[in-house]
């Protein structure tokens, strides 16, 4: 090949880099590794990691099984090896899925329009968020505090730097949107309210009244939703403008946090502001049925810096999973697979409200539920992993005013067995608190 | 048709209609286990936010699931089937060891919040691909967080800002080359960057005067690709950073095109401040369709303490942890720690090359550039003559004479059975022909595709409206995108 191009070395082809750039020596990485060594080290790496541990944790990745067709699906090589669907002739299996996953997608959501995906539920807020923005033309933003946290510091991220003043509202003793905060500080420049739902804590908010106060105010209402499953028995919020959700509850695994699937759906009014790629039906020369990416003139490749975001490759793949997830639950299996969520985490709640103390309880939830205890859910959870269980995340990281609280996560694979292990040394931990108290104040009255 | 194709063959496919289509009640693929706790009243426990209906979604049996997504994937072009030459894409082979150690159990399903005491593998993964990607590009520390290469984009852009706001300006303006990918201006606009246009020489190369007498504080970076994206080596490079940094400004990298550059080069060596890699192109992870990617940015040591939260850190005790702590970070781009099932991939990647096998890899895409570009030049137009790296741009002006355009042969190589090359970009090549083979193609489909591209000039010449009517071989021909966007269809309706 060197000769037909008429070179002599290889050293001829770098030749455009000057010879003070060009790099004379081994990159210093791994040697060169056989295949079975590759899987064995990553074998390794997976026993470091947590491999036949029972969980709890949920607050944005859920476990929920995964029907194996989805991999034996998404393994093809025409689903796994191929391009954004640029060649609309050639692409018509990436396209037609996308379609259905939008149609899917907007049936769920209750919403007309859904993209083809976002990076995931967090940057999904974020980009929901400034198509708000470009929507009312106005600069101010009000979000939950019992929005997921990593969303709100995504979201910090994308507004700071559009000089976009983003506000707090706190929530109530019942776990949601404190209306009355929501309303004072609300004002005629805020762009849209954001909130969560199921929020952080699993309790599910009441979307209507939120959405009136926003609403009476000129704003949007920008829903996340970050447990997908949730849409299988939660009515979906029917008056917002934008939903960002995180699909990876459909089928995605839990990957140590990525890659997820986000999405964005609103209403048809609002699609030429919302970011992403989009399908669309149409028909070839002869009248055939076809499909391909449209309204590209919201994209930075056509529009470059007055683009409405500069996404480009999102998340194909991973929708494609959910896709194949909700064609698998359908119209029935997906409720009685939320209604097996809702049962577990009724139990569990019921459970662990007999020694601990279960915060917000007055309100409707989905699968999460918070735990208040005497101890420090840390040291329980410590205990807890003796047992190979992950305890319910500890929440004074996100929320110091909860003290010690943890959020806890049951889904249709959670055992009740591992729930009464858990709930059995909450009970342990909740009795030697009381015993060491009432001994100190023995002490005390000696 | 009139020439038989040595490659294609029209492949079978039958019709499919829309999932929704093939619905009726009372199907089903999914079966639940019996439950194990008492079961509940749904409308006593959500009250008024209990869900009745769940609309049209479908109702069909798994071998219907099975046969549609299969019947759907035979639609579809993929590397698996051949030479898929997008320019500035890298659409190499993706090896299916990496899908494999992937789906391992403790990596597939560990939560991204579990105790840093049974997530060891995991921070070890992070930890190992970042060094390896370190040492790659010879810059000093990387965040893995971005989701994908625009998502780098902006991160890098993000750390600019922070630096500079550090010495009390964040500065107005991005320079960017009129030979850029679309993203580069759509991020520099996301974070409230002006951006201003730097044309190219007749090189095809930054030009070194334009960019002096441009240059002044206002000035926060330069975004450059490096190969450009006419897949040409940026010679001056050092000039260009000499030029930044006398100003304070930063140079920024675009990374999509480090294939041609690993092992043989590191940008952080020829005065590059900051860059994205696409782990999707440069290494193997798959493009899916159009995603995951992932991002990653390599920064020098000055940019450091701005990175996103968290960075992995070694404790005394040797084991690994996420340090939070970390006040003057330009905060998080993405919840939990990014494409992590991407970092897997792409660390097998490397791991299955080793020193060697990298370089080897980016000798191998360079050499296989510069075979086709020899192979086809004279029969097309090449606008640039500066040597090629791992990408040539031809431009379809002979052929256009003929009323043939660059899309027109894009369509037409389709029967041919290759995916076209990346069409009209970059910009600054009218009617371009951007061709990228990789290093994963033999010499023989290097031939083909040779032969098949000589092929289609011919008959550009002799039977012009053939190739304006192509592709032919495909289930459906050219597609209406004008009444797509016109009237847009978007979802399915009962």
């Amino acid at each position: 090949m060197l000769k037909a191009i008429g070179l002599r070395s290889v050293d001829d082809l770098f030749a455009p880099i000057p010879a003070e750039y060009r790099l004379n020596r081994d990159l210093n990485i791994p040697r060169q590794m056989a295949e079975s060594e590759i899987v064995d080290y990553f074998r390794q790496r997976s026993r470091e990691n947590g491999d036949g541990y029972t969980s709890f944790l949920g607050a944005g990745a859920y476990f929920h099984y995964r029907p194996v067709i989805i991999d034996s699906l998404i393994s093809r090589g025409e689903f796994l090896t191929a391009y954004t669907p640029y060649q609309a002739e050639i692409s018509q299996g990436t396209l037609q899925s996308i379609f259905e996953f939008q149609t899917m997608i907007c049936e769920l959501t209750g919403m007309e329009v859904a993209n083809a995906s976002m990076y995931d539920g967090s940057t999904a807020a974020a980009e929901a968020v400034m198509m708000a923005v470009r929507l009312t033309g106005r600069r101010s933003v009000v979000l939950a505090r019992s929005l997921h946290p990593e969303y709100r510091e995504v979201l910090t991220t994308y507004a700071t730097h559009q000089g976009i003043p983003l506000s707090l509202v706190g929530f109530g003793g019942d776990g949601r949107v404190n209306r009355k905060e929501l309303e004072n500080s609300i004002s005629p420049e805020t762009a849209c309210v954001l909130i969560q739902s199921p929020n952080f804590f699993g309790t599910i908010e009441d979307v209507d009244a939120v959405a009136e106060i926003a609403h009476k105010n000129g704003a949007m209402m920008v829903v996340s939703i970050a447990e997908a499953v949730s849409l299988g028995i939660v009515e979906p919020p029917r008056q917002a403008d934008v939903i960002a959700m995180e699909a990876q509850s459909f089928g995605v695994p839990m990957g140590f946090g990525g890659p997820y699937c986000g999405v964005i759906a609103t209403r048809e009014k609002n699609v030429r502001q919302m970011p992403g790629r989009l399908v669309g039906q149409t028909t070839d020369k002869q009248g055939k049925r076809g499909f391909v990416l449209t309204l590209a003139t919201r994209e930075q490749h056509i529009r470059r810096e007055k683009a409405t975001s500069n996404i480009c490759t999102n998340q194909a793949l991973v929708a494609l999973m959910a896709n194949i997830f909700m064609a698998v639950y359908g119209k029935v299996g997906l409720k009685e697979l939320a209604k097996q969520n809702l049962a577990k985490t009724a139990y569990a709640a019921e459970q662990f409200a007999k020694h601990g103390k279960i915060l917000f309880g007055g309100s409707p939830r989905f699968n999460e539920f918070v735990v208040q205890t005497s101890e420090d859910p840390k040291a329980i959870n410590s205990r807890l992993l003796g047992h190979k269980i992950v305890g319910g995340l500890p929440l004074k990281k996100f929320y110091p005013e909860l003290r010690n609280a943890a959020l806890w996560c049951c889904t249709e694979l959670t055992m009740r067995s591992a729930i009464d292990t858990a709930v059995g040394l909450v009970a342990e931990s909740e009795r030697s608190v009381r015993s060491g108290k009432e001994a100190g104040l023995e002490e005390v009255t000696r | 048709m009139k020439r038989m194709t040595r490659k294609a063959t029209r492949h079978v496919n039958q019709n499919e209609g829309l999932i929704f289509e093939k619905s009726s009640p009372g199907k089903s693929a999914w079966k639940l286990p019996p439950l194990d706790v008492p079961a509940v009243d749904a409308a006593k426990l959500l009250g008024s936010s209990e869900r009745k209906d769940l609309g049209a979604m479908p109702e069909v049996s798994e071998i219907e699931i099975i046969r549609h997504f299969t019947r759907l994937s035979s639609w579809n072009y993929a590397i698996d089937l051949g030479m898929y030459p997008l320019g500035s894409c890298t659409m190499k082979y993706n090896p299916r060891v990496n899908e494999a150690v992937a789906r391992v159990d403790g990596i597939a399903n560990s939560h991204p919040y579990q105790p840093e005491e049974i997530s060891q593998g995991a921070l070890r993964i992070i930890k190992t691909l970042s060094e390896c990607l370190i040492e790659i590009t010879g810059m000093d520390a990387i965040t893995l967080q971005p989701a994908a290469g625009a998502h780098g984009e902006m991160t890098g852009l993000l750390l600019v800002r922070a630096y500079h706001q550090s010495k009390g300006n964040p500065r107005k303006k991005i320079l960017i080359p009129d030979s850029a990918h679309g993203t580069n201006p759509a991020t520099a606009a996301m974070v409230s960057y002006a951006v201003e246009n730097l044309k190219s020489d007749s090189r095809g190369m930054v030009d070194i005067g334009l960019l002096e007498a441009q240059m002044n504080e206002d000035v926060a970076a330069l975004m450059l690709t490096n190969p450009n994206t006419l897949g040409v080596f940026e010679h001056d490079v050092h000039k260009i950073a000499g030029i930044l940094h006398a100003k304070g400004a930063l140079l920024y990298m675009d990374g999509a095109n480090m294939n041609a550059l690993v092992g043989k080069a590191r940008p952080g060596d020829f005065g590059v401040d900051v860059m994205h890699l696409n782990l999707h192109k440069t290494f193997s992870t798959p493009h899916g369709g159009g995603g995951p990617g992932s991002g990653p940015v390599a920064i020098k040591k000055i940019l450091e303490s701005f990175l996103p939260a968290p960075v992995v850190v070694r404790n005394t005790d040797g084991s690994l942890a996420f340090e939070y702590n970390r006040p003057q970070s330009i905060g998080r781009v993405r919840a939990f720690y990014g494409n992590f099932g991407m970092f897997v991939r792409a660390l097998a990647y490397i791991q299955a090359n080793g020193p060697d096998g990298l370089r080897q890899t980016t000798e191998d895409a360079v050499l296989n550039a510069n075979y086709i570009r020899k192979g086809l030049e004279g029969t097309y137009d090449l606008p640039y003559d500066t040597p090629s790296m791992h990408e040539v741009v031809f431009s379809d002006k002979v052929q256009a004479k003929k009323g043939v355009h660059t899309m027109d042969i894009a369509k037409r190589l389709i029967d041919y059975g290759f995916h076209p090359y990346t069409t009209a970009f970059p910009l600054i090549v009218p009617g371009a022909l951007m061709i990228e083979p990789t290093e994963s193609e033999p010499k023989e489909e290097l031939d083909l595709f040779i032969e098949a591209m000589k092929s289609i000039a011919e008959e550009v010449e002799e039977d012009p409206q053939m190739v304006l009517d192509a592709p032919h071989s495909t289930r459906v021909s050219r597609l209406d995108e004008t009444a797509a966007a016109r009237k847009p269809v978007l979802r399915w309706k009962a």
